[in-house]
């Protein structure tokens, strides 16, 4: 039996134009076996959720570097759930202080990554998360 | 004579090749001798890897083509301009930074807009909530431009503006501040950026399609090529294409063929290239790699040069010249460790100076983690301070030329640059290569592969990995914006909007609306409808109505 790939939604919120991190981050995720869509610049909380729901991802990684985190990142996840996608599993990166990212843990966004992060990181803590995922689903 | 010369000449070549024997018995270091672009390094370079011709590569300073630097004397003279770019929350605040660099130093300001202006947004859009003074000061009418401007004398500073969709409609909030402070446009000096090119490339805040905006680019170098003198119209800028992960040679290359581009935009608007070229200015970014940085700044000097006087004809040798502003590598700086930034600021402040900078902004250490606090700015200023002051590496000009490795690298840097300009060429120009993603996808690719070499060790970056520490959170104090400020900027548009003469301003948009469809300057409108207190969305609206919005093509 041929194992899905992991589906992940790369995407940049708001106003925001540095892309570098996101694109790296999604070519890097491709090179790790997972199906990777990219959203493009400047997108609001509500295309996301659309897209991650046409898309039927496992995964949204969110990339800011614009300082709007704390109002975005909360906005995405509303957005998601209102589109029965709650289930997704949330992460992001950029330019977020480490209390902001503490507050973003008690709303769903349980692991942020910083600058200087290896992408085989971001990788295998996706690859873990969702593998954990599947054993509590085969185990319900 | 003869005789002896030739002589030394197979002494020379058994030298040579004893020391290359030498070389290469011995036992090296485990890692990869390339430059930071990952190209190739030789151990030592010699006069066989430099077949100079003095006067037609180097020549001397002030004169063509420029290679040793722009003026006769440089920093003899006058040292290079220290330009803190600044700009966070409101205008009130952003003026209060302006007036602390001013007093401790500073010669000239730099503004840093949030991404609403930077996108042709009010503070009071629905896209700019929660981005509203964050990565630079909210500027969305006139008001507020004399909010940022109040009492600081704007006929005697210059103001650079880093903006570019909608940088025009800034520039008319600049004119139109200066002349209810009294100031004769003519007087006024600055940049804007208004490099659109390299938007759509990388830096990515845009507000229409290229060709408009390419016209009102043009519109902005004819307005001010007879009302604003001493602005300069363009700083074509290779920063933003280099931060977003390309090599120098491609900094390079993308970075001039869009001021070619402009160049010939210029001239197919009825403009003479020396009316004016004059006038436009560039950016570029000063990274890691010492000799290559140096090198580079050197070859741009030397294709523009050559391009504008053999290829566009241009007469006045003040239009060959490349007078450029640097900033210090953001990439480079790292949030692990933050303090060792103040390091890595320093060699790329020095290799920019050795490179003939007119002007610098040295990065603070803490712009990985925030928008810098007043400490960490002022430690960037100091920097330069300390270049300039104590290092005496100011007092002789292009100190560097000559050198074998450097002239070396700025040959390769500039045959690298040509067949990049082919490339390019043969896409149709660099709008098209621009639109089908190439540019892009050439940057993306530089990207992913430092990017891999740092994964994999070969290039090593200190705290990241190696030298790494267990960090529990930065270990500096971080500046925070008020969140406060995005609804007092509300405040003050709605206020604006009901003081205001409203069939006044209707009229001010009525008027660009067709502005737009005519060929009238653009800019002259702008300015009109900034005395009338149109706000920046407003004016933005008209011209995303009659215009489009950009795509960006999928590269990925």
């Amino acid at each position: 039996m041929t194992q899905r790939k992991i589906r992940v939604l790369v995407a940049k919120p708001g106003l925001d134009g540095h892309d570098r991190g996101a694109k790296t981050v999604a070519s890097a995720l491709r090179d790790h076996g997972m199906e990777v869509i990219y959203t493009g610049l400047h997108q609001t909380p509500e295309a996301i959720a659309e897209i991650a729901a046409q898309e039927d991802v496992d995964v949204v990684g969110l990339s800011i570097l614009s300082g709007a985190h704390m109002a975005l990142f909360p906005r995405v996840r509303v957005e998601l759930e209102k589109r029965g996608m709650g289930h997704v599993l949330l992460t992001g990166g950029g330019i977020i202080p480490q209390d902001d990212m503490a507050a973003l843990e008690t709303q769903g966004y349980t692991k942020l990554f910083g600058p200087g992060t290896p992408t085989e990181a971001i990788a295998k803590w996706i690859t873990v998360a969702m593998a954990e995922r599947l054993k509590n689903e085969g185990a319900q | 004579m003869t005789v002896d010369r030739s002589r030394t000449e197979v002494r020379a070549v058994d030298a040579h090749a004893l020391w290359q024997a030498e070389f290469d018995q011995a036992k090296k270091r485990g890692v990869e001798f390339t430059s930071l672009s990952g190209a190739p390094l030789q151990p030592l370079y010699g006069p066989a890897d430099v077949p100079l011709g003095y006067e037609s590569e180097l020549g001397y300073p002030g004169s063509f083509p420029y290679t040793r630097g722009v003026h006769p004397t440089m920093y003899r003279s006058r040292l290079w301009t220290m330009r803190q770019f600044a700009g966070f929350g409101s205008a009130k605040q952003t003026n209060e930074r302006f007036k602390f660099l001013l007093a401790h130093g500073q010669t000239g300001l730099s503004t840093a807009f949030d991404f609403p202006t930077l996108m042709g947004y009010d503070s009071d859009h629905a896209h700019s909530l929660g981005e509203v003074g964050q990565v630079g000061v909210a500027i969305s009418s006139l008001a507020d431009m004399e909010v940022l401007m109040g009492g600081i004398p704007m006929a005697e500073v210059s103001t650079s503006m880093t903006i570019n969709g909608p940088a025009p409609i800034l520039l008319a909030f600049y004119i139109a501040c200066g002349e209810r402070q009294g100031v004769d446009p003519k007087l006024l000096r600055g940049t804007v950026q208004n490099d659109i090119l390299k938007e759509y490339q990388a830096q990515h805040a845009w507000l229409v399609p290229a060709e408009p905006a390419l016209r009102m680019i043009t519109d902005v170098m004819g307005y001010c090529a007879r009302r604003v003198p001493q602005w300069n119209t363009i700083s074509i800028s290779g920063y933003h294409i280099r931060e977003a992960g390309s090599t120098a040679a491609q900094e390079l290359a993308f970075t001039l063929a869009n001021g070619m581009e402009y160049v010939r935009r210029g001239k197919a608007a009825g403009l003479d290239v020396d009316e004016f070229a004059p006038r436009l200015s560039f950016f570029f970014d000063s990274h890691l790699d010492f000799f290559e940085e140096i090198a580079k700044f050197r070859a741009a000097r030397r294709i523009w040069a050559r391009k504008l006087r053999d290829t566009f004809g241009a007469k006045d040798p003040r239009s060959w010249m490349v007078r450029f502003h640097t900033q210090t590598a953001g990439v480079s700086l790292t949030a692990q460790q933050p303090e060792n930034n103040i390091v890595r600021t320093a060699f790329e402040a020095l290799a920019a100076v050795l490179g003939g900078t007119q002007s610098l902004h040295t990065n603070s250490m803490d712009e990985t983690l925030s928008l810098p606090t007043e400490k960490a700015v002022k430690i960037a200023l100091r920097t330069q301070q300390i270049i300039a002051e104590e290092t005496e590496v100011a007092h002789v000009i292009d100190p560097l030329g000559g050198s074998y490795y450097v002239e070396a690298l700025t040959n390769r840097l500039e045959a690298e640059a040509e067949r990049y300009f082919a490339e390019i060429e043969r896409r149709g120009g660099v709008v098209p290569a621009t639109e089908q993603g190439y540019v892009q996808k050439e940057i993306h690719r530089s990207a992913i592969a430092y990017q891999a070499a740092v994964e994999r060790g070969s290039k090593r970056v200190v705290g990241v990995n190696c030298y790494t520490e267990d960090e529990q959170g930065p270990t500096i104090e971080l500046h925070k914006i008020d969140p406060a400020v995005e609804r007092e900027q509300h405040e003050r548009l709605s206020a604006l909007r009901k003081r205001r003469d409203a069939s006044k301003a209707r009229r001010a948009l009525d008027e660009i609306h067709d502005a737009c469809k005519s060929r009238d300057n653009l800019l002259e409108r702008f300015v009109a409808a900034a005395h009338a207190d149109c706000t920046l969305g407003e004016i933005a609206d008209v011209l995303r109505a009659e215009f489009g919005h950009y795509r960006e093509p999928k590269i990925l």
